[in-house]
């Protein structure tokens, strides 16, 4: 037998480690605006962003058509690690001439690409990552961090849960950067409004399968709310296995998407709560934007990660033909700046802001997931339960910790 | 309330009986590597692949065609075994004479592509599959709520393994491929046709992948994934029981996925890594695996 051991670990440990590849970048002509869109687009988070947060930047570049300069889109795979994507942005902004880093889901590799962005001086509108640091503790001013994060998501579904009797909880929270912040900004919630946080759970992400070791330790704590600090694939299978379990506790995924809601299926998804900035039956121009992206994306209906990449993208090509494409290339502050200083109008979200610490401000809604027989055609799933107005959903600018907000 | 290291004692006996049903997962699949490396000599990567091959096919039955669980648990393993089939005689066979390096990169290609086309064609969402009716509900054993369909997967692993074994270590065809395995040359002599042995082990072996990914369908979502999630660790399996011994990986999967099970009480962060903890450890004291013989 000629196969040593080490050879097979040594392979399979260098398989591990496999290159990222990096979608190849033209040279760059002088007036050329280019979008670059990092994003998970082979892991767990591939159908909540992915390829298609990529079209909805595309749509956005042909919606808006450009006058006086060109808009290239390119996109690249971080497989969620961190150094990958923060490599990814070095050679973008220093080699590529990228002026624009979009979406970048996954709050460990969303805070290493914001440090990047700080350091050269580069725009990063961050749609896909959900971590309130961002825009607070870790804030910069070329980031800006577009319809959601974790404080607006502990509020409108906590604070709902909470109100409803479910004063007691206990977390089950991926063990990074997001599954954290998420379990601690819905603890201060749930604690603030008189609830409290019976114990908590952090499991090892990516890789994790099975939850019911977890969910035993949750239905053990006596606690009246399971709490689900994770997302995407995570996220379904914890629901699909407490139901299995027969877990009398009422779940709570904080972070959730009708992306989520579809692969689950409405026999185990109903009744559930989530908060979402966007849903595509919320109007005649979110259905009509919704139509638009079917066109390209049949299979995957937009979230409001989606969204936020068409209104992201939108709002920057704003603010560039606004200030000229030459000032935009020399720093992404001042573009971020001028993005703040114009309001924000679009199909997806109608009208919004940005504030100075780069949080955007939308609505957003409070949903319910329709009953198998609520549910009148492929991708109805959601009832609107509540909305919350634009100035009410973030947290106050004052309590985030941003450094260079003059309070 | 009895306890047990400072838990109470129904979350331990709860939380062994889960770890049980995990390692189920884990046996069923590397038994099918043991099998084919103990045969061929050839490190199967693809076997995730074809686990989640399995479910998707399971999946597939269900959705277009309209067969059931119980059909699809017999159907899906012939499939994805006939598959192996073509795999092995248009590329495998190719390398037996070349050092075992190639069989492992080949391999591995082939696994990075089937999940790169599932992705491209199904996403990474996953697939909903509903537990078939028969299955359905659960028990309460007093310190726990048992899902009848978990303690199915175990009966159904544990026999399955135990047939495997069975069949390589007391059948007159399980004693002819072992001769094969020895002495090809010499065994061909005697009549036997020995390539055909080796496709036949082959497409067993990935018939028992799949087998265990219709087992794993209504438990996660099929998703293209799946199998990527379960192959490192099963590989740790294989090495830590001793490569290529049927029994030491049947008895090895049970057992870490205990110890795994253990770990996601005590230290949840380290469930992930405790398996190659105790793989090294192994290593250390006994080079050839817990049941491999030494080189």
């Amino acid at each position: 037998m000629s196969l040593s051991r080490r050879t097979l670990l040594g392979t399979a440990a260098a398989a591990a480690t496999t290159v990222p590849l990096i979608g190849r970048a033209r040279a760059q002509a002088g007036q050329t605006i280019k979008i670059g869109v990092l994003n998970d687009q082979s892991g767990p988070y591939r159908d909540t962003g992915g390829i298609t947060s990529v079209l909805c930047s595309k749509l956005a570049v042909q919606e808006f058509a450009a006058k006086g300069f060109n808009v290239e889109v390119i996109s690249a795979d971080h497989q969620n690690k961190p150094d990958v994507g923060a490599s990814i942005a070095r050679q973008w902004f220093d080699r590529d001439g990228v002026d624009m880093i979009l979406d970048v889901p996954n709050s460990g590799v969303a805070l290493a690409v914001a440090s990047v962005a700080k350091e050269k001086n580069k725009l990063h509108v961050n749609v896909g990552a959900a971590s309130a640091d961002l825009t607070g503790k870790s804030c910069a001013p070329s980031v800006i961090s577009w319809c959601y994060d974790t404080v607006m998501l502990a509020k409108s579904t906590g604070g709902a849960i909470v109100k409803a009797g479910g004063d007691s909880w206990f977390f089950i929270t991926a063990d990074y950067a997001f599954g954290h912040r998420l379990q601690d900004d819905t603890s201060e919630i749930v604690t603030k409004s008189g609830g409290k946080v019976a114990g908590s759970v952090a499991y090892p992400f990516p890789g994790t399968t099975d939850f019911s070791s977890f969910l035993l330790q949750a239905q053990s704590s006596g606690a009246k709310v399971l709490g689900l600090a994770n997302a995407g694939a995570d996220t379904v299978n914890s629901i699909k296995q407490a139901k299995e379990f027969g877990i009398s506790m009422k779940v709570a995924a904080m972070l959730m998407f009708i992306t989520d809601v579809n692969a689950l299926g409405l026999d185990v998804a109903q009744g559930l709560n989530l908060t979402e900035s966007f849903y595509w039956d919320l109007n005649d121009r979110t259905r009509a934007f919704t139509k638009r992206v079917v066109k390209v994306s049949p299979d995957n209906w937009p979230n409001m990660i989606h969204a936020g990449c068409y209104s992201g993208t939108l709002h920057f090509l704003k603010a560039v033909t606004d200030m000229g494409v030459a000032e935009a290339k020399k720093s992404g502050t001042a573009i971020a700046e001028r993005m703040k200083k114009m309001p924000t109008e679009d199909d997806a979200f109608g009208a919004g802001r940005i504030r100075e610490d780069g949080r955007g401000i939308f609505k957003s809604y409070l949903f319910e997931v329709k009953k198998p027989s609520e549910s009148k055609a492929k991708w109805d799933y959601y009832k609107t339960v509540a909305t919350t107005p634009a100035e009410e959903a973030w947290r106050p600018l004052n309590e985030g910790g941003c450094y260079y907000v003059k309070s | 309330m009895m306890m047990i290291f400072g838990y109470p004692a129904p979350l331990m006996f709860g939380q062994l009986l889960l770890g049980l049903i995990n390692g189920a997962f884990y046996a069923l699949l590397s038994l099918g590597l043991a099998v084919i490396f103990g045969m061929l000599n050839i490190v199967n990567f693809a076997h995730g692949a074809l686990f989640m091959l399995g479910a998707f096919v399971a999946w597939g039955m269900l959705y277009y065609l309209g067969i059931n669980y119980w059909w699809a648990l017999l159907l899906a393993p012939i499939v994805v075994g006939a598959f192996g089939v073509v795999l092995e005689k248009l590329l495998i066979s190719r390398l037996y004479k070349l050092d075992h390096v190639y069989g492992l990169l080949l391999t591995f290609g082939l696994a990075l592509i089937i999940e790169g086309l599932a992705r491209n064609e199904f996403g990474s969402s996953g697939m909903p599959y509903a537990i078939p009716r028969q299955l359905q509900g659960a028990v309460n054993l007093g310190f726990m709520f048992l899902p009848i369909y978990r303690g199915w997967v175990v009966v159904a692993a544990a026999v399955m393994c135990l047939a495997t074994w069975l069949v390589i270590e007391k059948t007159s065809l399980g004693a002819t491929l072992r001769a094969a395995t020895e002495n090809a040359p010499l065994v061909q002599a005697f009549g036997v046709n020995v390539p055909r042995m080796i496709t036949l082990t082959y497409a067993g072996g990935a018939a028992l992948a799949a087998f265990a990914g219709v087992l794993a369908a209504p438990i996660y979502s099929v998703n293209p994934n799946m199998g990527a999630n379960f192959i490192i660790v099963v590989f740790a399996v294989v090495v830590i029981g001793g490569m290529g011994s049927i029994l030491g990986s049947v008895v090895t999967g049970f057992g870490l996925g205990v110890i795994e099970g253990m770990t996601k009480v005590f230290y949840p962060q380290g469930s992930a890594t405790v398996i190659f903890v105790v793989m090294v450890i192994v290593l250390l004291a006994r080079p050839a695996g817990l049941f491999g013989k030494s080189a």
